[in-house]
């Protein structure tokens, strides 16, 4: 039983930046906007965040910096491929590989540096029951925060008029415009929106996953939150299925090491991009018209004066 | 539904009652760089009014109407609205003010639902609830009937029109502008939204009317602004005028008749299609069941339909985009042609103009010399030993541009730098002056201004005066009615047995493009005559 508790608490952990990530490009995606740098906007996060909570010794103060340094890494987006209207893909790319060495340089004073990580809730009584106690009352504020994020994205985007907006500039901008609806402006908040998430989830590495900064230390986590957002159908439903389930799959492939399982690790850590593949050719199979990505996905918008 | 302040008196033409017009633009001027788009257009608007406003593609007439909605800042001039002066700052303030719009091409978002769609077009200070209560009460009481569940994509044409009207009904508008709205139309569709249109004028609107349909505008508007090249031309009462007198001020000169060969001697069947039937290659597609006919060189078949009843499909598995199982399916000079890709059927005699003018029929991007490559390299001598012969290539371009009168800024400009009608008659002249025994063209004028697609039409006449077999697919029925010899519908994927066209009524053809089939009924004027 301790085990299954262990692995629950390890895959809860895995998953939480995941989830952050990838409901912040959710939410920009479906605006219509592709922003392929959330891998340079979460390492960005987790060099400022992790900068922060070493020299104040506060995590709040350290996520906040994270959600900081992500928006103004996504502003950087906007302004090339909003403002200048340059290709999405191209410049999404560009912010990863502008993220990684940024974050070098921001953190190589604080490689080998530790800090003490986010505190865990503690309810007594509650906490100690056994195995759901800790999963369900032991968790860090990002957890928790993390469940209240997406739940508040699927209400936003389908029970508020604001969200109605925001979808509708990601299935047609040349009709959201038309129709008086300032599309640019609504696709930069949503691509700020995106990258305070990707901050966030970035600094929650080294605030809560492991306590100290090293380069590099996202590892992947932003294109498996990409895969995750195209895995969930752009649903913040299934976005929360999928973080788990990738989530698990990164802990299981830990744990088939250890006990000695022949099956290779990279297969394993390919697992969440094999199952993208998998689940898009079954929706685009299952679905009879419409689509299911935003339609306006990764176009360029000019509106005409 | 609101009360309307009804007027009492009916008002003769001419005459208005109240002193001021609900709308007038004194002056109005929109200027792209050195580009007058709109050239100082004085219009008034008078409440119960269906005013149409006319004019060729380029004209200015979305210019213009975007500026009154609010879409555009003009560069000078004023907008008076009920006799005060205003400036919008956007669509939003346009529509707050009693100004609705319908546009040509759909503002509507597929994905999303008709209650939302509509929502979207409203300003959201009522409750979703509220908004789709009052959406089923305005769809019942113009009889426009919408399921307000249902996602976009799933609907006709005619419903996606719907949509945006009764978005427009539900701001209550004074004014409301519609932009070529029966464009996309059957026959009995048009005649429903002019019921429609009619009670909205005895409610006391105004309509502004974008049409290219004279005829429409003689029966339905009260007045009639043309423009001609960002100007104001005249402004006159569209029923004391004739479609030609009316054609004639748009132009500015007249328009060349497009005129037959009689007697063209029709000979060996050049396109035959047997019992074609294919399975659609995307979800939106049309599938196409058992379709079936035959022309003989000299022969103009027409194709009409409302879009998206497999005139695509029917045209891809012409030209060879999609290959059917079946060679003998699709057989072309004679040989069965079914299973052979585009550079075959084009080596056996046949060509093929789409369409989407860019991105289908040109690559935008590349130039005239280097898209007359493209469809002509199998067949044409602009290929040698696997080099390309640039002065054939350009020698292309010149003759067509000669042949055809195709206006363009220098030589040899990229494909997208050229206006619709011009390099739509680059298209169509560089199919043709591969003398080809088959053509098969689809919506040859769609979007292009009356005097060019006079020059096409009557270069499709002559290539089968000169021997050729020419499928035509249009929606335009005016169209097929001057220059096919016999009509078929396409409804649902099939294809009615074809009409000779001077038995093919409106009335006929309208009950096929809806899905009905032909009763024998006393027949009504025959467009053709």
């Amino acid at each position: 039983m301790e085990l299954v508790e262990a692995i629950i608490l390890a895959v809860l952990a895995a998953s939480t930046p995941l989830l952050i990530a990838a409901t912040g490009e959710l939410v920009t995606e479906r605006s219509g906007v592709l922003n392929l740098g959330v891998e340079g906007m979460m390492i960005v996060g987790a060099a400022c965040g992790f900068a922060g909570a070493w020299l104040t010794g506060s995590i709040l103060v350290g996520a906040l910096l994270g959600i900081v340094a992500g928006t103004l890494m996504s502003l950087v987006f906007a302004l090339m491929a909003l403002g200048l209207a340059v290709n999405q893909v191209a410049t999404g790319l560009a912010l990863t590989i502008l993220g990684i060495g940024l974050s070098g340089l921001i953190g190589a004073g604080f490689v080998g540096e530790r800090i003490t990580p986010a505190v865990h809730l503690h309810i007594p009584g509650l906490t100690d029951i056994p195995v759901i106690g800790r999963v369900l009352f032991g968790e860090d504020g990002f957890v928790y925060f993390s469940v209240a994020l997406i739940v508040g994205v699927w209400w936003f985007l389908y029970r508020t008029r604001a969200g109605l907006i925001l979808r509708a500039c990601g299935d047609n901008h040349v009709s959201a415009h038309a129709l008086g609806y300032p599309v640019l402006r609504i696709r930069t908040f949503a691509v700020m929106f995106g990258g305070a998430c990707a901050g966030l989830a970035g600094a929650y590495l080294p605030l809560a996953y492991t306590p100290f900064f090293i380069p590099g230390m996202t590892a992947g986590r932003g294109w498996i939150a990409l895969a995750l957002v195209v895995f969930s159908s752009w649903r913040p439903g299934r976005l929360v299925v999928g973080a788990y389930l990738f989530g698990a799959v990164t802990i299981l492939q830990l744990h088939a090491q250890g006990w000695g399982v022949g099956i290779p690790s990279q297969f394993m850590s390919a697992l969440p991009y094999l199952a993208t593949v998998i689940v898009l050719v079954l929706l685009s199979r299952a679905r009879t018209g419409g689509s299911t990505a935003p339609a306006a996905l990764g176009t360029v918008f000019v509106p005409d004066r | 539904m609101q009360a309307h302040q009804r007027m009492l008196d009916s008002t003769p033409n001419g005459q208005h009652s109240g002193d001021s017009p609900l709308l007038r633009t004194i002056g109005l001027t929109k200027r792209y760089g050195d580009f007058l788009a709109n050239d100082s257009i004085d219009i008034d608007i008078w409440p119960r009014e269906i005013h149409a406003l006319l004019g060729e593609n380029g004209a200015g007439k979305s210019t213009l109407v975007k500026s009154i909605y609010g879409l555009i800042q003009p560069s000078a001039g004023e907008i008076r609205w009920q006799g005060q002066r205003i400036v919008l700052s956007g669509p939003s303030e346009a529509r707050s003010r009693g100004i609705g719009m319908v546009f040509q091409h759909f503002s509507l978002f597929d994905n999303l639902t008709v209650a939302e769609n509509v929502a979207l077009g409203l300003d959201g200070k009522e409750s979703f609830k509220d908004m789709s209560a009052r959406l089923e009460q305005v769809s019942k009481t113009y009889g426009l009937p919408l399921d307000p569940k249902r996602e976009v994509w799933q609907l006709s044409v005619g419903e996606r029109q719907r949509i945006e009207i009764v978005r427009a009904l539900m701001q209550d508008p004074k004014f409301l502008i519609l932009d070529e709205p029966t464009a996309v139309l059957t026959p009995q569709e048009a005649d429903q939204l002019f019921i429609v249109l009619e009670r909205l004028k005895a409610e006391g609107r105004a309509i502004l009317y974008i049409s290219h349909k004279l005829e429409e505008v003689k029966r339905l508007c009260d007045t009639a602004t043309i423009l001609r090249g960002g100007r104001k031309v005249e402004t006159c009462n569209p029923r004391l005028e004739t479609a030609a007198s009316l054609a004639r001020m748009m132009v500015g000169g007249e328009i060349k008749e497009v005129k037959a060969v009689s007697g063209r001697k029709t000979t060996v069947p050049r396109l035959v299609v047997n019992d074609l039937s294919l399975a659609p290659s995307e979800a939106h597609g049309v599938r196409l069941e058992h379709i079936s006919f035959e022309l003989k060189g000299g022969e103009i078949l027409g194709i009409a339909g409302v879009a998206g009843n497999g005139q695509e499909e029917l045209f891809a598995a012409l030209s060879g985009e999609r290959l059917a199982k079946d060679p003998g399916t699709v057989v072309i000079e004679g040989i069965a042609a079914g299973h052979l890709s585009i550079t075959q059927r084009r080596k056996l005699g046949a060509a093929f103009v789409p369409e989407e003018r860019l991105g289908h029929g040109t690559a935008p991007r590349m130039r005239l010399s280097e898209n007359a490559l493209l469809t002509g390299h199998a067949a044409s001598g602009m290929v040698h030993h696997g080099f390309i012969d640039t002065a054939a290539t350009l020698k292309t371009v010149d003759r067509a541009t000669e042949t055809f009168d195709v206006r363009k800024a220098k030589r040899d400009p990229e494909a997208a730098s050229l206006s619709g009608g011009n390099l739509q008659k680059f298209i169509v002249g560089r199919e043709i002056l591969r003398n080809p025994a088959v053509l098969v063209v689809s919506q040859p004028t769609w979007g292009v201004d009356a005097g060019a697609a006079a020059v096409i039409r009557q270069a499709l006449l002559d290539l089968a005066s000169a021997g050729a077999a020419v499928l035509v697919t249009s929606q335009d029925l005016d169209e097929l009615a001057e220059i096919a010899d016999s009509i078929a519908v396409m409804f649902h994927g099939r294809l009615s047995a074809p009409l000779a066209t001077s038995e093919a009524t409106r009335e006929k053809l309208g009950l096929l493009m809806g899905g009905s089939s032909l009763e024998p009924k006393e027949a009504a004027h025959a467009i053709g005559a």
